[in-house]
């Protein structure tokens, strides 16, 4: 099957103008010249997007990746290379772009739906499921402008997700409304992904690539760094993003680089018996070989786990005071110790970075470098094992052992709560 | 949000199907390519424009919606405007000055009804990419549909000045020229592409210099009195007759494409070419057949279709920057 994004050698040159004249009779007084420095928010990007895919494009603010974007939605055209797209494509760069206040949200309906390349005949076909999807039958023939901003939004995002692309182009838009509204959308855009959508994200939140992508191209300043498999673009995303956090010191004037660089992370269970995996309830220890090149008395350690979901299951609170270590030069391990994992079955991976607690330097950050599995051998199921214990007693009479403490729930036929 | 923090545990709140999704077969529009490169296709996007005709004509009601939000008499307005300066200028010109035309205010209308579609649309034109710098910021669309939407707008007011025109003409007992009104629609043929072409011009220039809007309004002021609409062509041909050095100048209003468009709607709508006033004949049009004029009209047709190719393409070429632009 051919690729739905072919991206050839993509160029992006902007002007950056010292003093902008945008009038004729200015340039006539400066004699025409325009002072500016040539910047490449864009340098040769080339990638291919497959067909069904859910492609990530990961980078920092300024990284080029809206520009990217942009130009793959042809709203902006590049100075070099080519793009193809094959099929017809939707670009959710912003929610509602275009809406006119003083029409009525029917009219908005048509207009946005008519910019995103539906013609009239589609659109009288969508239209209800449209107003149902953004909810607003009792409004749809108010004037926008008198729209809550989440009912604008809603709008919005109902007409983009109406056009039925072959192409979606996400552009973070989906940071907006309530929560329900959210969960919606996304159930719409994995609705996209089963029915075999090709669809773009661009983000540069870690957790959102993560759990959406099947493939994950990371950007830095305008080039490609890597296009990879999420767990390991991500690694590579966290390296650069470090790379490039090297900072001036300001009394010394000298380049601070990697101090501190975790070389290994082994994890290892308290339970007894020779197995590799964890019984829940038991503990874990996971220990952390870091390399010093000159003493950091204040670095700040912290450790994040997420299942094979990626899900994020746990990251420690990154300014917790017991979580400051004091490193000699030459290094040496640090241990995080967890007394009891609750986690029922799965394969969970390790994340641990460190960083210094008086600066904005991040000395490493190891992304999913160790791996732990708990196995568990009792029928209980779910994510956690959650202690409870079971007492019994009759409903009138003197009480026998502890007062169990009851934390609300219902009260059915007529027992009586402990007063507490 | 990160898209998924708040992902559902399967089976909660199932988002209701819309739009028939589950009739979505992958790869079944994926003949269609688009292709994105910094070269302008002159084809593709003419083709862009005749697919997106549904969107020109909602952004002409959209523009027209806008501009009439919050009037009572809406669309009364812009035929009041027309019929009152009919009125000023019947007074002043059939009362006050006397230059003895018959049905003076007939023949200026004739001569306004084109003028207006164009200068109409010229200035909407150089201001809207600017106005709309939401939408051409965010959304891929053929952004020429928004200097067309202006001469849309304009061809709205124009139908409306000729509801006025008709009322006046029957009030006065005038008859059209029948003869000539088949031409009618070739001029109007030729105006539209003219006005469309010199649209999309200006609306893409004005992104660059923003004092273009300011300069196209003294631009069209000068323009106007270069058109025999208050004057007669013939004037001005009588005027040059004498001087063989000055036949250029005949020359020079036949080339300006309004001028041959101007002078068939006052052939077919006044239908007189002289008028008799105190024994003398006064000339106003040339007294030439259907041929002359449809010649005319086909020439300035065929350069229009390629100026505004020619405005395409410059278009194309701006705004590859529009939105670094705006």
């Amino acid at each position: 099957m051919p690729a739905a994004i072919e991206i050839e050698g993509i160029s992006k040159q902007f002007k950056l103008y010292n003093e902008k004249y945008t009038s004729l009779k200015e340039r006539v007084i400066r004699g025409g010249k325009m002072p500016y420095t040539p910047f490449w928010a864009l340098k040769d990007v080339s990638a291919e997007v497959e067909q069904g895919e859910t492609f990530g494009i990961l980078g920092r603010n300024g990284c080029g990746k809206s520009t990217l974007l942009k130009c793959v939605a042809g709203i902006l055209k590049p100075t070099s290379g080519e793009i193809r797209v094959r099929g017809n494509l939707a670009a959710m760069l912003e929610l509602g772009a275009g809406f006119q206040p003083d029409l009525s949200g029917r009219d908005n309906i048509y207009l946005n739906g008519s910019l995103l390349g539906l013609s009239r005949a589609d659109i009288d076909r969508r239209f209800d499921s449209i107003v149902a999807f953004a909810e607003l039958e009792n409004f749809i023939d108010n004037q926008v402008k008198f729209y809550s901003s989440g009912m604008y939004v809603r709008l919005g995002f109902a007409v983009a997700i109406n056009v039925e692309p072959d192409v979606l182009l996400v552009d973070e838009v989906l940071a907006v409304g309530d929560s329900a509204f959210q969960r919606k959308c996304l159930e719409q855009v994995k609705q996209f992904q089963r029915e075999g959508r090709t669809i773009v994200v661009v983000s540069h939140a870690t957790d959102t690539i993560r759990q959406n992508c099947s493939q994950v191209m990371v950007m830095s300043h305008g080039q490609v760094v890597t296009v990879g498999e999420p767990g390991e673009a991500i690694r590579v995303f966290l390296a650069e993003l470090l790379g490039g956090t090297k900072v001036i010191n300001a009394e010394t004037g000298e380049m601070e680089g990697n101090v501190l660089a975790i070389s290994t992370v082994t994890t290892e269970h308290g339970g007894s018996g020779v197995r590799n995996h964890l019984y829940p309830g038991d503990s874990l220890t996971v220990t952390a070989d870091i390399d010093a090149l000159s003493p950091v008395p204040d670095a700040m350690v912290t450790i994040a786990v997420h299942d094979d979901r990626n899900e994020l299951v746990f990251a420690s609170d990154p300014d917790d005071p017991a979580a400051a270590v004091e490193i000699p030069v030459g290094g040496g391990l640090v241990q995080f110790q967890f007394p009891e994992v609750p986690l029922l079955d799965g394969t969970y991976s390790v994340s641990v970075g460190i960083r210094s607690n008086s600066q904005p330097t991040v000395f490493d950050w190891k992304e999913g470098v160790a791996r732990f599995e708990v196995a568990n051998p009792a029928r209980s199921t779910g994510l956690v094992r959650l202690p409870f214990e079971v007492s019994f007693r009759h409903r009138s009479g003197p009480l026998t052992g502890e007062v169990p403490v009851t934390l609300g729930g219902t009260n059915l036929a007529g027992w009586s709560e402990p007063s507490l | 949000m990160a898209l998924g923090l708040d992902r559902p545990r399967s089976g909660q709140e199932k988002a209701p199907a819309i739009g028939g999704s589950s009739r979505y077969i992958p790869g079944m529009s994926h003949d269609q390519i688009t292709v994105v490169n910094g070269k302008v296709r002159l084809a593709r996007r003419c083709k862009d424009l005749w697919t997106n005709r549904d969107l020109l004509v909602l952004l002409t009601r959209t523009q027209l919606k806008v501009k009439y939000k919050s009037s009572v008499l809406g669309y009364a307005w812009s035929m009041l405007n027309p019929a009152l300066v009919l009125a000023i200028y019947f007074v002043v010109f059939s009362i006050i000055s006397k230059s003895g035309q018959p049905h003076f205010a007939i023949w200026l209308m004739a001569g306004l009804l084109p003028w207006n579609l164009f200068n109409g649309s010229a200035i909407a034109s150089t201001g809207v990419v600017v106005q709309n710098s939401g939408i051409v910021k965010k959304v891929a669309f053929p952004r020429e549909l928004l200097a067309l939407s202006t001469v849309g707008v304009a061809m709205v007011m124009f139908v409306l000045q000729s509801v006025v025109l008709v009322i006046a003409m029957v009030i006065f007992q005038i008859t059209p020229n029948l003869h000539f009104l088949i031409l009618l629609p070739l001029a109007m043929v030729a105006l539209l592409i003219f006005t469309g072409a010199m649209s999309i011009l200006l609306s893409a220039i004005n992104v660059y210099l923003r004092d273009t809007q300011h300069l196209t309004e003294v631009a069209l002021m000068a323009w106007f009195w270069s058109i025999p609409i208050i004057y007669s062509y013939e004037l001005i041909a009588e005027k040059v007759a004498g001087h063989s050095s000055l036949i250029w100048i005949k020359w020079a209003y036949l080339c300006d494409p309004i001028t041959p468009i101007v002078m068939t709607f006052q052939r077919a709508i006044y239908s007189n070419t002289s008028y008799l006033y105190e024994g003398k004949v006064h000339k106003l049009l040339p007294a030439w057949g259907l041929g002359p004029y449809a010649e005319l009209l086909g020439v300035i047709i065929v350069a229009s279709i390629g100026l505004f190719l020619l405005a395409m393409v410059i278009f194309g070429r701006l705004e590859g920057n529009f939105a670094e632009e705006l």
